[in-house]
C-alpha cells in the first residue's frame, strides 16, 4: 500500500465489562477498496465496524479515518461522522418521515443545505438507489429491500468517504437481496471506499478486493477473495468457509 | 324535584358566577397543562442521560411527587409557606403544586415513550452526524410522543379534573364559584350546573382518546 489509508485502525480492543470483544486489530483500507468482513456470529464484527465511527467507544488503540483521528478529544465527531456512512441490518429508518424527509434530515441539520437544497440533494442520492419515485413513501410503505436502498441514499446523500454497511441484507427476503447488492455494486464502480460485513459470498468473489476473517476478536487471515475462500491458510478460516459454503 | 335540582331561576341567577368559575378553571387548564408538560418533558429527558448522578435523583422526585397525593401537595403548599414567610396565594399555589405532580406523571410518560424508541433510530441518526440533542428532538421525540399519545391525553383529562381541587384553597374555579352561588341560593342547582359543565367539557376528550386508545390497539395488531 503504498498511498495513505483513508482508513487507518491499529491495535483495537473493546471490552464490554468483563467480556474482551476486540483483541487488538488492525485494519487499514485504501481509497476505493471494498473490504469483505467474514466471521462467526459474535466474533466482534459489528463492533469493530460501529468502533471505526465510534458509535461504540474503543478501549484503546488508535483510529484514523481521511486524515481524522477519531479518538481525539478535540476532534468534532459529528462533523467527522458525515464523511463516513453505516448501513444497518435493520435499515433504522426513520418511521414517522418519509423517504426523502429521511434523507435530508442531516443535510439540513447537519450540513447546514437550506431545505430546497437538501430537498434536491436528496432526490439525487434517491435517484441513484433507483427510488425517485419513492420520494413521498414513508418507509411503512416500502419493501426492506427499498428500505435499505433509502438507508442507503441518507448516507451517500452526505457525500460520505467510507460506506460502512453492516450484513445490509440479512434482513431482507431473498428475493430483494439483488436490488441492494446491485446498488452496492454501482457504489463500488463510483470509487466509493467500502468496509462490508455480510455473508454473501458470491458478492465477495464478485466485488471485493479484500477478504478479511475475523474470529474471537482477531484477524484471523486476510487476501484476495479467490485465495481466502479457494486456499485459506489456517484452519479455523477454512472450517468457517466450508460452513457457510455448505449453507 | 326538577324546582329543587335544575330550578331555571336559579340557573339564571347563578350563571354569572358559575360562568366566572368556569373561565378559571380554562384558564387554570391552561397554565397547568403547559407546565406539566414542560417539567415532565425535562425530567424525562434528564433521565435520559443515562449518567447514575443525573438519572437517581430524577427518579427519587418522580417517585417522591407521585407518591404524594396532590391535594396534601396543595394544602401543605397553601398552608405552610406563609410560615416561611411566602404568601403566594390559592392560584399560584395551585399551580406549583401541578406542575409537581403532574409534571411527575408526564415526566413517567415521556420516558415510556422515550424508551419505546428502538436505539438503531439514535444510532442511526448519530452515524450522519446529528448531536444527542438533535437526534433526540428530531427522531425520537416525535416517535416517543405518537407511542404515548393516549396517556398523554388520559393524563390531561386527569389534570383537568384535579383543577378542582383549587376550591380548596379558595380559587374561584368552576366548583368553588359553584359553591359559592348554592351557598347563596340555598339551593344545590348550581352545582348541578357545575357538573354538567365538567361532563360537556371532558366528554370529547374522552372519545377522543378511546378513539386513540383504539388506533393504537389496532396498530400494535
Ligand atoms: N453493547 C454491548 N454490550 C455487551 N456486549 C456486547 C454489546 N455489543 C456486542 N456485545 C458482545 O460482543 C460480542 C461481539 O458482538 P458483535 O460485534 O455484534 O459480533 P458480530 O457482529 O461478529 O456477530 C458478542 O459476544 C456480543 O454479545
Ligand atoms: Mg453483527
Amino acid at each position: 500500500m503504498t498511498q495513505q489509508p483513508i482508513v487507518d485502525a491499529r491495535a483495537i480492543h473493546k471490552h464490554f465489562g468483563a467480556l474482551h470483544v476486540l483483541k487488538g486489530v488492525d485494519l487499514k483500507v485504501a481509497e476505493r477498496e471494498l473490504v469483505f468482513v467474514i466471521g462467526p456470529s459474535g466474533s466482534g464484527k459489528s463492533t469493530l465496524l460501529r468502533c471505526l465511527n465510534r458509535l461504540e467507544e474503543p478501549s484503546s488503540g488508535s483510529i484514523v479515518v481521511d486524515g481524522i483521528d477519531m479518538l481525539d478529544a478535540r476532534t468534532d465527531i459529528n462533523h467527522a461522522r458525515q464523511r463516513i456512512g453505516m448501513v444497518f441490518q435493520s435499515f433504522n429508518l426513520y418511521p414517522h418521515m418519509t423517504a426523502l424527509g429521511n434523507v435530508t434530515l442531516a443535510l439540513r441539520k447537519v450540513a447546514g443545505k437550506s431545505r430546497v437544497e437538501a430537498d434536491r440533494l436528496g432526490q439525487a442520492a434517491l435517484e441513484r438507489v433507483g427510488l425517485a419515485d419513492r420520494a413521498g413513501h414513508t418507509p411503512g410503505q416500502l419493501s426492506g429491500g427499498q428500505q435499505q436502498r433509502v438507508a442507503i441514499a441518507r448516507s451517500i446523500a452526505l457525500e460520505p468517504r467510507v460506506m460502512l454497511f453492516d450484513e445490509p441484507t440479512s434482513a431482507l427476503d431473498p428475493e430483494l437481496v439483488g436490488s441492494v447488492l446491485e446498488v452496492m455494486r454501482s457504489l463500488r464502480e463510483s470509487g466509493m471506499t467500502m468496509i462490508v460485513v455480510s455473508h454473501e459470498m458470491g458478492f465477495a468473489r464478485n466485488a471485493a478486493d479484500r477478504v478479511v476473517f475475523m474470529d474471537d476478536g482477531l484477524i484471523v487471515e486476510q487476501g484476495p477473495p479467490a485465495a481466502i475462500f479457494e486456499n485459506p491458510t489456517h484452519e479455523r478460516t477454512r472450517a468457517f468457509i466450508g460452513q457457510i459454503q455448505r449453507h | 324535584m326538577i324546582q329543587t335540582f335544575f330550578n331555571i331561576e336559579i340557573i339564571a341567577a347563578a350563571w354569572p358566577i358559575v360562568l366566572s368559575g368556569l373561565l378559571n378553571t380554562i384558564l387554570l387548564s391552561l397554565i397547568v397543562v403547559p407546565l406539566g408538560l414542560f417539567g415532565g418533558l425535562l425530567l424525562a429527558l434528564g433521565a435520559s442521560i443515562r449518567h447514575p448522578l443525573v438519572r437517581w435523583p430524577l427518579m427519587a422526585w418522580v417517585d417522591f411527587f407521585r407518591a404524594f397525593p396532590p391535594l396534601v401537595l396543595l394544602i401543605l403548599l397553601f398552608a405552610g409557606l406563609p410560615f416561611a414567610g411566602l404568601e403566594l396565594g390559592g392560584f399560584a399555589c395551585v399551580a406549583i403544586a401541578f406542575f409537581l405532580n403532574t409534571g411527575a406523571y408526564y415526566g413517567e410518560i415521556f420516558r415510556a415513550g422515550i424508551d419505546s424508541v428502538p436505539a438503531g433510530q439514535v444510532e442511526a441518526g448519530r452515524s450522519t452526524g446529528l448531536s444527542r440533542l438533535q437526534a433526540m428532538t428530531y427522531i425520537v421525540l416525535p416517535q416517543a410522543v405518537r407511542n404515548v399519545l393516549p396517556d398523554l391525553l388520559s393524563n390531561t383529562l386527569e389534570v383537568v379534573k384535579l383543577t378542582s381541587l383549587g376550591s380548596v384553597v379558595a380559587v374561584p374555579e368552576l366548583l368553588y364559584q359553584a359553591r359559592q352561588a348554592q351557598s347563596l341560593t340555598y339551593n344545590p342547582t348550581p352545582i348541578v350546573v357545575a357538573a354538567i359543565i365538567y361532563f360537556l367539557m371532558l366528554w370529547p376528550l374522552v372519545r377522543l382518546l378511546s378513539r386513540l386508545e383504539n388506533r393504537a390497539l389496532a396498530g400494535r395488531r
